[in-house]
């Protein structure tokens, strides 16, 4: 069964592999986005995520849903953290299984693409200077279907 | 009519409010909001000419036609993973 979330407790990578995999599988992958301690050379001490929840559930349903197709079965997991991560924690996991390797890389690779093209999540960097900034993300819009993305225009960091 | 216009991250932080409700004329379009908001002058004018807006919860053309109500959020890049 397609699993997708968000959720403002720690995830638990384990608890979210174990959702995928079948006796059909060869393969089972689990991505972890995590925070990590630098920004290019800037130190960084943590990073708080902010969701426009209402339209980002959603929007993470969708996504897992066309990674499905991609994957060709329901063995998928996705979930996002929101709220504020200190280095080493995990922001999004995903995890997918498939028959062969090929399809559980490609529709992991999809998900994690796509949530940064398209989900309304921003993250507010915190830095060991004191200071804070948003991180430039990507312009998301709508297309002939009504989601998706348009062109990836960057905004300059405020 | 009025919609409810929502305001994220950096645009949040920008306008120092995350929801304000704006009247337009009927037959407003997704355009004429951003339009109107922008022609308050500081801290409204620096929002984008074209920012990405979610109308009801999905990403819009700026063409589309605002009806009374709607929840039409301003979405600065997105920086999720």
């Amino acid at each position: 069964m397609i699993h997708s979330a968000l959720t403002h407790a720690p995830i638990d990578a384990a608890e979210l592999l174990a959702r995928v995999g079948h006796d059909e599988d060869g393969a089972a992958i689990l991505f972890l986005g995590t925070v990590r301690n630098h920004a290019d050379d800037r130190p960084v001490t943590g990073i708080t995520y902010e969701a426009y929840e209402e339209m980002a559930s959603p929007v993470l349903a969708e996504i897992a849903a066309e990674a499905a197709e991609i994957l060709g079965s329901d063995r998928l997991a996705v979930v996002h953290r929101i709220g504020e991560l200190e280095v080493g924690e995990h922001a999004v996991a995903i995890a997918a299984s498939s028959p062969h390797r090929a399809q559980a890389y490609e529709a992991s690779r999809y998900v994690i693409e796509e949530i940064k093209k398209r989900l309304p999540v921003w993250k507010k960097e915190h830095y060991a200077d004191g200071r804070d900034a948003w991180v430039q993300g990507t312009k998301p819009g709508a297309t002939g279907s009504g989601t998706g993305t348009a062109a990836a225009t960057a905004e300059g960091r405020r | 009519m009025s919609v409810q216009a929502l305001f994220f991250a950096a645009y949040r932080d920008l306008l120092g409010t995350r929801a304000l409700s704006v009247d337009l004329p009927e037959g407003a379009t997704v355009a004429d909001l951003v339009a109107t908001l922008r022609s308050r002058g500081a801290p409204f004018s620096a929002l984008p000419l074209e920012p990405a807006v979610a109308v009801n919860r999905a990403y819009a053309f700026p063409s589309e036609t605002l009806q009374p109500g709607d929840e039409v959020a301003f979405i600065p890049p997105v920086a999720g993973g």
